[in-house]
Parts: structure tokens; sequence; C-alpha cells
């Protein structure tokens, strides 16, 4: 990438430095001249956004570790202690707590622009990928973080999510032990979970810089899904591209505080107030609203198919679910990325983000009457969106003229 | 013109972050069927909420007279009623309230020594199992975070709004109404074919209707001081259910108050920043068709 390099060395120091580890030359290449196309919308800000927001969660999270007892009789009060006697303790908690459910907004935000956009086209799969495993190791990082305070929703979810791994046939319910530590859910558990907890924010990290080793070799998809052609269509990344996302992160920070110092516990249960007791089951086990539209995917199979039984079926769904997305640049062939330019594509998109959306809803809801037949009705969208829909779009949809280049499309804009 | 689009499209995600926590959240569903709980007035509601010391104080007094002799609340210390933003008791007076009590403790002499303000609150209880055997079975559950331990559900669409207006007051909305929501009788709004067990008391508010806890306050039950101005607050059921629920909201919540007050700071700054950064990066972008 050094094509787009201007550094030279200001004096012997750093020219005795670029010599042997070019850290400042590789510093100026990708976050102050790598040229970004010029017409990115505030939809892009979201990928800065969720650096924020992982960062964020690593300070928070490191001091949180420091006051923090995993141990069944004392991680419940460890936390209130936070809250109640550390310094900052409560803003510090409520900042992760909350901030668990800004990252899940954001990376929300960030997935369905790279699927209207058609971010995942070639050649931007890998980066695509790197993206769906980071989700995926989010979602976990998150569920173990829930368990941690130990109250009846963190005990209950844990309970109910680990029995996925028994629905696997044979070994499930040594995998299940494994991952338990035990029989169920107790002090083993909790301890692993912690540590893990722990680790895999720093694997995450690692992706994300993967990820954006992936986005720096292509360079940035854009609105128009026309690739750069030459350079005036493009921007420095510094100063053009860090002062919008910083932008965006402040007004991203707005209905963040806003939870973090008025309502800390609207986004979580109130159960998860009561000390875990595995005596006492609540009255609806929750999961964490980001996790819901897959809870629902889970448990809308509720029927046997040939020798799959309801129970491994629903994990097969929920895990189909996820795995699918890592073949979606091979599932949409059409050759035009951005949705603005498919006339087709744009109605079923936006009925497939009502669809995630009533996924989330019924994910929240009990699993009876009304509930079960749309839950069964969406997960079937959910399904067929991407494996029916996106492929055969892209053999009938006659796509509208695209620009020539994000210049052209620019200036016609701004002359419109 | 570029400006108001960009404008357009802040506005137009900013709507749409919200609708995403909006729409997609699990709402309180602790305290489920019984009849529709009225809201309170509370001091500590909304943006700029704070409690009410004076009411702190009755709370705390409904709190020690009543509650405490089965309700245990292990994460207060004596040291937090003197603590600001609280019911506002003078040191002094909070070291002589903890020498009132006696606390165990494995090394004083004859193993118990008259509290301190550092102790945490005594239990009436050596264990949950004693706690049982006292009341018919029924465990007394702990205050410490009781009041954020229960809330309110709202039918569709109402709960949407809660994520705007900050409603955080389920937990005392509802404890309010439990504490108001007995019956001598089984009422004919009962639930068709209920049967009420031995020991165990009609509640309209209570999930399931039977709660193990006898009615715990009565008209007059607890002597309010006449304040110095010489205004008295009436004594009755209402009014010291709603002072112990704000007491409770408190003991759940003890810096509830800095932290509005902080988060009124941080928003207002974060406001005027973003309107700072939008003007620069503008400005910036003012010679770029994009």
């Amino acid at each position: 990438m050094s094509e787009h390099s201007t550094y030279t060395p200001g004096n012997a120091v750093e020219k005795w430095l670029d010599d042997r580890l070019p850290i400042i030359r590789f510093s100026k290449e990708h976050l102050m001249d790598f040229p970004t196309p010029k017409n990115l919308n505030y939809w892009w800000t979201f990928g800065a956004i969720l650096v924020m927001c992982l960062g964020v969660q690593i300070v928070t999270g490191i001091i949180l570790a420091m006051h923090y007892t995993p141990n069944v009789g004392l991680a419940f009060d460890s936390v209130e202690h936070i809250r109640r006697d550390v310094n900052g303790g409560r803003i510090i908690q409520a900042v992760h707590a909350v901030g668990a459910s800004m990252f899940f907004v954001a990376l929300y935000i960030h997935m369905f622009r790279g699927l209207f956009y058609g971010s995942y086209k070639a050649p931007r799969e890998i980066i695509w990928i790197l993206g769906v495993l980071i989700f995926i190791l989010t979602v976990a990082t998150a569920f173990m973080g829930y368990i941690l305070p130990w109250g009846q929703m963190s005990f209950w979810g844990a309970t109910v999510i680990s029995n996925i791994f028994s629905a696997i046939p044979v070994v499930g319910e040594n995998i299940k032990q494994l991952v338990l530590g035990g029989f169920a859910v107790g002090n083993p558990t909790l301890n692993r979970f912690f540590s893990l907890h722990y680790l895999l924010p720093f694997v995450i990290a690692a992706i994300v810089g993967l990820h954006i080793w992936a986005l720096h070799v292509p360079g940035n998809n854009n609105p128009i899904g026309v690739e750069v052609k030459e350079s005036r269509d493009t921007v420095a990344f510094h100063p053009y591209y860090t002062m919008k996302d910083l932008f965006a992160m402040v007004v991203f920070l707005i209905p963040f505080a806003w939870f973090v110092f008025f309502a800390p516990d609207i986004l979580g249960h109130p159960d998860n107030y009561i000390m875990a007791n595995s005596q006492v089951t609540p009255a609806h086990i929750v999961p964490e609203w980001y996790l819901l539209p897959f809870y629902t995917i889970l448990r809308a199979i509720d029927f046997n198919v040939l020798f799959i039984d309801s129970k491994l079926g629903g994990v097969i769904a929920m895990g189909g679910a996820l795995v699918m997305l890592l073949v979606v640049p091979w599932l949409d062939t059409s050759k035009v990325r951005s949705g603005t330019f498919r006339p087709m594509f744009k109605w079923f998109y936006a009925l497939f983000v009502i669809n995630f959306i009533g996924l989330t809803y019924l994910g929240a809801q009990p699993a009876e009457g009304i509930y079960t037949v749309l839950a069964k009705v969406c997960t079937a969208y959910y399904f067929i969106y991407f494996l029916v829909v996106l492929p055969v779009l892209s053999r009938i949809e006659t796509p509208k003229p695209l620009p020539t280049s994000i210049s052209e499309s620019v200036l016609g804009k701004a002359h419109a | 013109m570029i400006g108001a689009i960009d404008m357009f499209k802040t506005k137009f995600i900013i709507a749409a972050v919200a609708a995403m926590v909006g729409l997609s959240t699990v709402s309180a569903q602790a305290a489920e069927a019984g009849a529709h709980i009225e809201r309170q007035s509370w001091s500590f509601a909304g943006i700029f909420g704070t409690y009410d010391e004076h009411q702190l104080q009755r709370g705390f007094q409904v709190f020690r007279e009543v509650c405490a002799s089965c309700h245990s609340a292990r994460l207060i210390s004596f040291r937090n009623l003197a603590e600001p933003g609280g019911p506002g008791f003078s040191e002094a007076q909070v070291k002589a309230l903890a020498a009132e009590y006696e606390v165990a403790d494995p090394t004083a002499d004859g193993g118990v020594r008259p509290g301190v303000a550092a102790d945490r609150w005594p239990s009436s209880f050596a264990n949950d199992q004693e706690a049982r055997d006292a009341n018919g079975g029924s465990l007394p559950p702990d205050f410490s975070v009781l009041a954020k331990a229960r809330g309110v559900t709202d039918p569709f669409p109402n709960w949407v709004f809660n994520y705007f207006t900050g409603y955080q007051e389920g937990g005392v909305d509802y404890i309010h109404a439990l504490l108001n929501g007995y019956h001598e009788e089984v009422p004919e709004t009962a639930p068709e074919g209920f049967e009420l067990a031995d020991g165990k008391y009609y509640n309209d508010y209570f999930p399931g209707h039977a709660i193990g806890m006898a009615p715990p306050l009565s008209d007059g039950l607890v002597t309010y001081e006449p304040g110095e101005d010489g205004v008295t607050v009436p004594e009755t059921v209402e009014q010291y259910s709603t002072d112990v629920a704000a007491f409770m909201m408190w003991m759940a919540e003890p810096h509830l108050v800095s932290r509005k007050q902080t988060g009124f700071v941080v928003l207002l700054f974060l406001v005027l920043f973003a309107g700072l950064m939008y003007a620069t990066k503008r400005k910036l972008w003012a010679g770029i068709e994009h």
C-alpha cells in the first residue's frame, strides 16, 4: 500500500526508525492518507463507532474486573459493591452494561448497511466473513458477560442456553458438561465464563485488526457501489473522515449517556436484581434484547422433521441463521452492489429489516397463541431472504443504470 | 444544501437508533397478572429528580419500626444513612443509632458488640431457614435492591415511551400498589375458582394473588413527629407505603441524585460538543462535493 504514502522521515531519528520499523509510515498511510470514497454517508460511520464501543467495553471491563468477585456466593454482592462503594463505580458499571446494548445497536446497523449496499461482494468477501465472526464472538462475549452479575436472569438464561448443547446427538451431554464445568450452571460455570469473558474481547480486537486490514486492500465500498476510478473520487481519511466519524461518535454518545445516567436499568430485566436461585424459576426467562431474534428462531422450530426432533431442529435453525451469513457473498450474485440501483431488491430488503425487528419483538413474547405462528413466519422469511430471494433476484432483476463514477454521481446529485 | 442533507441523514440515523432500541427491548415483566398499577408521583422521577429528605426519614422510620422485623437489608450500612443524597442524618445520629443494635462479631468478647457506623444493617434472622420458619414458610425478601427487582408491565405501545421518558419507577409503583392492595376477604375480582390457602392473604397486585405477608401497615401504626415548622403528615397506609417505597428506592439506588445531576451536565456537554463538531465537520467538507 506504499503507493498512498507521502511520508518522508522528518529527521534522522524518524529515518532510523523508518528503516527498521516503519510504524510512522504505516500509520500515516492507513490512518491519515488512506484514500476513501468521498460519497460515504452516515451509515458508514458505524465502523468507527464500533471501534469506540469495543474500546469502551474493554476499558470499563478491565476496571470492573478489579472489583468483581467471580464466586456464586459473592458475585451478586460484588456488583452491588461496585455500584455503591467503588469511586465512580456506578457510572463505570452502567456504561459497561448499557455499552453492551449500544454495541449491538451499532453492530446491527453496521451489518444492515453492508447488506443494503452489497459491501460483502467481491472483492470484499473476507471483510464480510471476518465481520460475521466478530458478530458471533460478540454475541458469545455478551452472553457470558450477562452471567457475571449472577442474578436470576443470568442464571436461568445460562441454564436455558447451555441446554442447546445437549441437543447435539451422541456427544451433546458431554459438551454441555464441559462448557458448564458440571451437570448444571454453578460456580465452575461462573469462573470459566468470567475467564472467557475477559479473553474474548481481545480476540475480537485482533479480528477487528484483520477486518480493517482486509478493508484496506480494496478500500471502502460506497453508497453507489461503483469502485473508485480516479483520485478525485476520494478524499484522505484524515482529516475528512476522522472528523466525520468523531462527530458521529459524539452524536452516538448522546442516547448512550441518556441510558447510562437516566435509565440504566431499562435495558435489563428487574429479575436480575434478585440473586440467582436454582430453586426458583422466573415466570419468563428472556435473554437480553440483542439475542432475541436468534432466540425466536430457536423457539420457532417446535415440530419434528423426520429423525430430527424439535430441540435439535431449533438449534440447527439458530446456528444456521448465523452460519448462513458467512456464505452471503455467494448467495447474492448480482453484479450491482448498491441496493439503490436494484428496484426489486429494495422492497425485499425493507421487508427483511421489518422482519428482523419482528423476530426481536417475538423473542420477548411468550411462546403461545398467535406469537408461535408469527415466529414461524418471520423465521421462514429470514431464511427465504438469503436462500431464495437473493439468488433469484440476482438472475431476474434488471438493475437501474449505474453512474460511471463516484465523481459523476456526486456532481449529478449536487446539480439536481 | 449539502448540510441540510447531512442533517436529514443524521436525524434519520438517530431516529433509527432510537427505534431499534425502543422496538426491540423487553420491558419489565416481574409483576404480572393482577390489576393495573397506578403510577405515583415520585420526587426522584425524571431527569431533575431528587430524593425528599423528610420522606426518606419517614420511610426509614416505617422500615425500622415495621418492615425490619422480618426483612433484611444486607447491603445497607449504617453509614449510608449519613451520606449525601440520602435521608440526611448526621454522623452523630448514625453513630447513636448503630450503637442501639447488637452486632454479631466472632472476634468480640461474647460474640456480640454494639454496632458502629461501618456495620451492615443487622438482620433479624441468622439465616434464610430461620426466616422461613418464623414466617409460615415464606422467605421475606431482602430490601437492599428490592425496589429495582420489581417492575410493572406496560402494554404495547406504552412501554416504548418509557425509553424516552426514562421511566425507572416501576418497582416503587409496584411496592406502593402492593402495600395498598390487600383485601380482608377474597374479592369478587379474584380469578374464577380462586381459593386462598391457609396462612395466605389476598392481594390484587401480587403475582398469583396469594401472598404470605400479612397486611403490614395500618392507619396510625407509626407515629410521625411533626416537622420543625409544625407541619404534620397523615398517618395513613397510603402515606406510609409511599414513604417506605421511596426509602426502598434510596436503598436500591443511594447515588441516584448525583447520577442524575452528573447526567444532566454530561448530556448538555455532549449536545453542545456535537454542535461544535458538526460545524467543524461542515466547514472542513465545504469545498468538497460529496
